[in-house]
């Protein structure tokens, strides 16, 4: 029955009631698709079979005594920043091997509550920073529509399991694009949420005012299931907020009568494929034929988006990764003469190349002397950022662009110019400076079937409309996240 | 502007960063690189522009100041490289006298 892997969570949720299949059984068909196809793939860094018993055991259960929640019995795979108490997390990191937390961060430990069954943990770019998963200090993960070309990054071992059917669910973590771009290149569901929306507590910290935890789903409606049941003030995380927000009541209400904003710097966008263009175009051709009215926005200071990110990320990553000293977790080069050669040779050993980059970016732009001409500035230039959104707000309900300017490039084909791999990131970061939730949907497929992914952006705290217009144009458009084929 | 290799030791340095051969050759080059371009933020005037820290308005959450359980002492040394006594043990700290 490979047709398990391929359901959406409403679909197997029903499904599990009707006693097609159980729980059980459906985690043993995403166990055997893994191992059928990981090996190429490559998606996951580890599984937790300890776990996956266990939690299925009480999903049947609680389907049994007529437990209605939606994601119960629902397989589900972690980015592996996220900490799940007693299961090896290293965030991609060599500096964390072996790290296993002495407790679950409550976003995976909310989804447990809900009844998700975990697979295992997803590979990403070391510390979530890449935009192609190559970075990771383990192995690359392979696109599934493309085994020779990236599936994005930094969670684009979630996306690839999402894409390619081993996981129904993954969770991932966007700190300029990290959840959006990887969907967008392996044609599923991505949603970065509001900052703020979801609790922190038990994530490896990159950039904190930056970091969002959020959702790789199939379908707009899934992601708005698992957002729900996630969401919401935590006493662990104090950014953590308890504004309400129903994602599900309005979800297939439409576009009729809404304005959705075209920004013009992100339609033309340096490095914009055509293919990927033409797909936003009939987008916008879809959304104007729901009744969507469409109108030119400006967010003029685009072109200082990503010099002002690549300050205030690696700064807040200098000053967080700080802790990976060798001292309470993790490799340690324990023999050295003193403390300080102890930390600077565990340092240079367990970080690779990109995150040590970064720490000495931030830790340059921190630095006495550069701090105000850096760190300052950029913050000052994320305020003019955050006012260009709210102006184009005033005057739309969502942004809509494309998610990323290209379809998924060869692996191996950027690795040797940083620029060229921030510049991945160009249309996404500023949502992420701005605090903005913003959710990647598949908007059709190159020539060769190659994803391409439609960005909607809304307001602070208005998952419901970006998710809405998500759920609008999979309706008008036709157009749906599919499973990658494999023989 | 460019980033020399003093500069680059000294960065390392901060960072308690090691370096190994080829280090500060490489550093010097990609981060100037990476520099040149965040170098067009001097072409804004924001005099007059306040820094953002954060984008929401949660802001001084406090809690009541009530003791709670935590980690216990086994647990919190579990994933150490070195533990002595219930202790993370380092390499020395100050050189003999």
């Amino acid at each position: 029955m490979s047709d398990l892997t391929e359901l959406t969570i409403r679909e197997a949720a029903k499904l599990l009631r009707l006693h097609s299949f159980s729980a059980a059984e459906l985690v043993t068909a995403h166990i055997n698709l893994i191992e059928r196809i990981d090996s190429r793939v490559k998606a996951f860094l580890r599984f937790t079979p300890e776990l996956w018993e266990k939690q299925a055991e009480a999903a049947d259960a609680r389907i049994s005594s007529g437990d209605m929640g939606p994601l119960v019995g629902i397989p589900m795979a972690v980015k592996d920043v996220l900490c799940v108490r007693g299961v090896e997390t290293t965030a991609g990191s060599q500096i964390l091997r072996g790290f296993r937390p002495p407790y679950t961060g409550t976003a995976a430990s909310r989804l447990f509550d809900a009844g998700a069954v975990m697979l295992g943990v997803t590979n990403c770019d070391e510390f979530a920073m890449g935009s192609s998963t190559e970075n990771s200090g383990y192995h690359p993960t392979h696109n599934p529509w493309s085994l020779d070309r990236v599936p994005g990054g930094s969670s684009g071992g979630s996306a690839a399991a999402v894409a390619s059917g081993e996981a129904m669910i993954a969770l991932g973590t966007d700190t300029g694009g990290s959840i959006r771009q990887p969907a967008a290149l392996c044609g599923v569901v991505g949603m970065k949420p509001t900052y703020g929306r979801v609790s922190r507590y038990g994530l490896i910290a990159f950039a904190s005012s930056l970091d969002q935890i959020g959702p790789f789903t199939r379908s707009v409606e899934d992601a708005a299931i698992v957002l729900d049941a996630m969401a919401g003030h935590d006493p662990l995380d104090a950014t953590s907020s308890n504004r309400p927000n129903d994602v599900l009541r309005d979800l297939e209400a439409g576009v009729k009568g809404m304005k959705l904003g075209v920004p013009r710097e992100y339609y033309d966008v340096e490095g914009m494929e055509p293919v990927v263009k033409a797909a936003i175009d009939k987008a916008i051709k879809n959304f104007r034929d729901a009744g969507a009215e469409i109108i030119d926005v400006t967010l003029p200071h685009t072109d200082y988006g990503l010099a002002a990110y690549y300050i205030i990320a690696p700064a807040e990553c200098s000053s967080n990764l700080a802790r990976f000293d060798g001292v309470r977790y993790g490799m340690s080069e324990v023999d050295a003469q003193n403390v300080t050669e102890a930390y600077m040779r565990t340092r240079r050993r367990g970080f690779g190349t990109e995150v040590r980059r970064r720490v000495m970016l931030g830790t340059y732009a921190l630095s006495s002397g550069y701090y105000d001409a850096y760190y300052l500035k950029a913050q000052k230039v994320r305020t003019l950022i955050k006012r260009d959104f709210d102006l184009a707000f005033e005057k739309c309900d969502a942004i809509i662009s494309a998610t990323s300017p290209t379809v998924a490039f060869p692996i191996g084909s950027k690795t040797q110019d940083p620029l060229s791999m921030y510049l991945c990131d160009v249309l996404t970061l500023g949502g992420n400076l701005a605090g903005l939730p913003g959710i990647s949907v598949p908007c059709g497929m190159s020539e060769d079937l190659l994803p391409i992914g439609l960005q909607i952006m809304a307001p602070q705290w208005r998952e419901d409309v970006a998710l809405r217009v998500g759920r609008a144009y999979e309706v008008a458009s036709g157009v749906k996240a599919e499973v990658a084929p494999f023989v | 502007m460019p980033l020399s290799r003093d500069e680059v030791r000294h960065v390392a340095m901060l960072a308690r960063l090691g370096l190994e051969p080829g280090d500060e050759e490489f550093y010097a080059e990609q981060l100037s690189g990476i520099l040149e371009h965040i170098d067009r933020l001097q072409q804004l005037n924001t005099d007059d522009i306040p820094p953002t820290a954060q984008v929401v308005e949660v802001a001084n959450t406090l809690r009541e100041d009530v003791p709670r359980p935590g980690l216990s002492q086994a647990e919190a040394l579990a994933n150490a490289p070195v533990a002595v006594d219930g202790f993370f043990r380092v390499p020395s700290i100050q050189e003999e006298a």
